[in-house]
């Protein structure tokens, strides 16, 4: 189990990795429109579809 | 041939002869006159054919094939506007800021997006345009941001473009305070998140700790899990959990006790006892707890802080009063600017049908002006050269030059959306309970504390202190500190599902006691739109006045005008069979002339109906006199008595009669006689009475304010039951806001009202309702707005506001009795870091299941919106 000594602090170090992405996306808006982002993922389809119309 | 679905469907319909063709663009009907033949798109309008062709020149047909929901049409092709005043170097410069790339960013609101194909093809702009460099719109709040290179393409381009694709774009000016306000939102949530993860791994490290309790565990193994839970508690301590200090200390420095206090006082004490016990190696650490604990409140800060009002803000609403565009004459020509950027001094030209852009004096023309937005009179006024003519008021009659005196906030509209913001300000802010009895919490836990030390001294200094620090922490008013914000955020969420949009908690708070409720009379007790109620008289005079009353915007006018004549009839039921108005012909008015004194004339002639338009206020019409040429005047019986004309006695009583109904008699005079009465009234909802009762059973005291006739007002009162005491009428904006003022701030007193000329006296008042169908600024003003007409939302209102504080007393009663175990716990002894951390989310939960399970509302008066 001597392994802990080295597990727990890698633990901690990604588990504040992850914190600090989390503020990067904060930070950069990400999280001001909550509405529109996940429907526009929708529209990668279409330019595709776009060939086959007249 | 095109395989879209809805061109197949258009073809099918113009093959099978049927009439009801879809437009291609925006999807409504196509009106049988603009139906083509032999072509596979139709459509309903010019703009919504020009939009399709633009669409599909640009290659971005992939929009038609897109989940679309029903659009709106785009109009026609000529009033589509030229935008210029966007490039205008004072605009570009007010309305925008340049970024790093040397770009141009503007914000646009936009008008006309209702389906997220309308996101797509706006996000599709750089594509279209060359030089717009990037575009992204929000649904949410139906805004777009703009970059721009200003060396490439034109602002105006821009909003051209979409103005041709169904848009129409406002600038917004992206102020300070809604800067601010998305900084703030991005401060919470990203201490939330540090919080949230501080908490989740210390409490991983803490199970590992209590498991070890039990089953033993390596003093090494535990010294490391200690150091983490240390590690990570400080950073929840030190990171997010710093703004509870902050406050505690500023709530010391201004000597107004507040929840926060206990709240610094368990986590300071909770972090140095920890400290301190995890270098000694010894002894209990609360880390888990702590970090919990911060990670809780903090929930309850951000509730909080999602559900504060906005108070109204002076220049947005000054902005939708105004129109933003201007016509400035400039060397005798005018031209297109915008509108804050004209000055004192400048002359503008005002067109009919507009709204005038600033205070000012007529330099020249004649007209009749609508001020109903200031005074609340609904009567056109003249105006003629050297009078003044106020911001915001509507230009009705004809085309106007007006030297500016004042623009801006110093117009008289921006003085009344100041006072508003003002009367926003002095409204008193409720004190939360919770906070109120922070103080005596601080000092009866810090007494408690010292008790603790006290009676464990004989077991040594160190055992005694530690004993006050579990205390300390787990007299943290947690889950107290919750159950205000969480008890509000639920009920707000509530009624918004039926339609009742709570701007802020207070509100809630202010309502739960009974208090006095105003109510404004027209489109609050009443169905707020004047009606053709009765009528005296040859239905053919009827049918004159009608074409005559067509012609004028008043509302009297516009509950005569021939559609409403036609609906009365019908409801009559076949009393149209009258030789003067036969089939195929109509009477078209000419040479209308309105006064202020409420009176209306027009020359009416008998013409053949032929589809088209009515030849209007063309005066050959009227001095050629071909058939049958009549002079007839309409209005009140002061009009008519001024122009000469005397009534029979028969149309006088009629008229009284009429005002004893509450309904206003309109006379109609040929020939130097009245000839004629007709009864036009709003008539009061059917419930009103019904709920006005159920208000008082609840024990509130209902009252009317009203800028209507006093004797009235007086009379409709009386049908609803309310005190005559409580009943005032005529009363200006500006009384209404005094005589809200003056009432008594013991008890609460609630606006009820709809208009713009309301909403100084909304927003002043402890709690302001704007009903259903009211005015952009009244909204606004409003700290309540009713999604649903009539007087039942109201009701269910109270109810909602009794509901909910009961649910708070409930939750603070039981998180308050958490907290007496958890002290007496610690006082005895007994608490241990693992019970303290079993307590603490419990209690929360408690709160929390407590605050979801309870009923917001009683009987179903309105139902949720599915």
């Amino acid at each position: 189990m001597t392994v802990l000594y080295i597990a727990l602090p890698i633990a901690l170090v990604v588990s504040i990795m992850f914190v600090i992405a989390f503020v990067f996306c904060v930070r950069s808006g990400q999280f001001d429109d909550l509405e529109t982002p996940p429907r526009r993922i929708l529209f990668d389809d279409i330019p595709q579809r776009k060939g086959k119309a007249p | 041939m095109n395989d879209h679905p809805l061109f197949r469907h258009t073809e099918t319909l113009l093959r099978e002869g049927g009439r009801a063709a879809t437009c291609a663009h925006c999807g409504q009907d196509v009106p049988p006159g603009k139906l083509k033949n032999n072509r596979e798109q139709q459509f309903c309008c010019s703009g919504c054919e020009l939009a399709y062709q633009l669409i599909h020149d640009y290659g971005l047909d992939a929009y038609y094939d897109m989940d679309r929901t029903l659009g709106t049409a785009v109009g026609d092709v000529d009033e589509l506007g030229d935008y210029s005043e966007l490039d205008s170097p004072e605009f570009v410069e007010q309305f925008s800021s340049v970024d790093a790339r040397g770009l141009r960013r503007i914000r646009f609101g936009i008008q006309g997006i209702h389906c997220i194909a309308c996101v797509w093809l706006i996000e599709k702009l750089p594509q279209m345009l060359p030089g717009v460099v990037e575009a992204t719109v929000n649904w949410s709040t139906a805004t777009l941001d703009l970059f721009w290179n200003p060396a490439q393409v034109h602002l105006s381009a821009v909003a051209q473009l979409l103005r041709r694709l169904g848009y129409r774009v406002t600038p917004i000016r992206y102020g300070e305070r809604q800067f601010q306000n998305t900084l703030e939102t991005r401060r919470h949530l990203i201490r939330l998140g540090v919080a949230g993860a501080a908490a989740g791994n210390n409490m991983l490290i803490a199970l590992g700790l209590y498991l070890g309790w039990f089953s033993g565990m390596e003093a090494g193994y535990e010294l490391l899990f200690r150091y983490a839970s240390c590690f990570l508690g400080l950073i929840s301590l030190f990171g997010p959990g710093q703004v509870f200090f902050r406050s505690a200390w500023q709530a010391m420095k201004a000597g107004t006790p507040h929840m926060d206090l206990p709240i610094a006082l368990g986590l300071g004490a909770g972090g140095i006892g920890g400290l301190i016990n995890t270098i000694r190696g010894q002894g209990e650490i609360y880390f888990d707890s702590l970090g919990m604990l911060v990670f809780l409140l903090l929930i309850g800060r951000f509730i909080q802080f999602r559900q504060q009002s906005r108070s109204a803000d002076a220049v947005e609403l000054l902005y939708q009063l105004t129109p933003r565009k201007a016509r400035k004459i400039v060397n005798g020509v005018p031209q297109e600017t915008h509108a804050d950027l004209l000055k004192v001094n400048d002359t503008v030209q005002v067109l009919a049908g507009e709204l005038i852009p600033v205070d000012g004096i007529i330099q020249s023309g004649r007209t009749a002006i609508d001020e109903g937005i200031l005074t609340g009179e609904s009567l056109p006024q003249p105006r003629g050269v050297g009078q003044q003519v106020a911001a915001g008021t509507l230009n009705l009659e004809g085309t106007i030059v007006v030297a500016t005196t004042a623009v801006g906030s110093h117009t008289r509209v921006g003085q009344l959306s100041a006072m508003v913001e003002r009367a926003a300000g002095e409204k008193p802010q409720i004190v939360q309970w919770a906070n109120k009895i922070g103080g005596v919490f601080v000092t009866l836990v810090i007494i408690l504390a010292i008790a603790t030390v006290a009676i464990w001294w004989h077991l040594g200094w160190l055992t005694a202190l530690d004993r006050a620090i579990a205390l300390l922490i787990v007299a943290c008013p947690c889950a107290l500190a919750m159950a205000t914000p969480l008890a509000l955020a639920i009920a707000l969420g509530r009624a918004a599902q039926r339609g009742m949009l709570i701007k802020s908690g207070d509100v809630l708070q202010r309502l739960h006691r009974p208090g006095t409720i105003w109510l404004d009379k027209t489109g609050t007790v009443t169905e707020g739109r004047m009606k053709l109620v009765d009528w005296r008289g040859p239905t053919s005079l009827l049918c004159q006045a009608a074409a005559v009353q067509d012609q004028s915007d008043h509302p009297i006018a516009r509950s005569m005008n021939r559609a409403a004549v036609r609906r009365y009839l019908d409801e009559l039921g076949g009393a149209t069979a009258n030789v003067n108005d036969s089939p195929g012909h109509q009477w078209v008015a000419s040479d209308v002339q309105q006064t202020a004194k409420g009176g209306i004339s027009g020359t009416v002639v008998l013409a053949r109906e032929n589809g088209e338009d009515p030849p209007r206020a063309e005066p050959t019409a009227a001095n050629s006199g071909p058939i049958d040429s009549t002079r007839i005047l309409i209005g009140n019986w002061g009009f008519l008595q001024q122009a000469g004309i005397a009534g029979t006695s028969e149309f006088a009583a009629f008229g009284e009669k009429s005002i004893e109904r509450e309904l206003t008699p309109v006379f109609v005079a040929v020939h130097g006689e009245v000839r004629g009465v007709a009864a036009v009234g709003d008539p009061l909802r059917d419930d009103s009475r019904q709920r006005i009762r159920q208000l008082q059973q609840a024990g509130w005291q209902a009252g009317m304010l009203s800028g209507d006739n006093p004797a009235i007002v007086r009379r409709v009162a009386d049908r609803l039951g309310l005190d005559p005491q409580l009943v005032h009428g005529g009363l200006l904006p500006e009384d209404k806001v005094e005589f809200l003022r003056g009432q008594s701030s013991e008890s609460t007193q609630v606006m009820v009202g709809d208009g713009v000329n309301d909403s100084a006296a909304l927003a002043i008042a402890g709690v302001g309702i704007a009903v259903h169908g009211g005015s952009e600024v009244s909204m606004q003003a409003a700290s309540v707005y009713l999604n649903r007409p009539g007087l039942a939302p109201i009701v269910a209102l109270l109810d909602l506001s009794r509901r909910t504080m009961t649910t708070m007393r409930i939750t603070l009663t039981v998180s308050l009795l958490y907290n007496l175990f958890a002290v007496a716990l610690a006082m005895f002894g007994v608490i241990n870091p693992l019970i303290a951390a079993v307590l603490m989310p419990f209690s929360s939960l408690t709160v929390v299941s407590l605050s979801w399970f309870r009923r917001s509302f009683g009987d179903e008066l309105i139902a949720e919106r599915r």
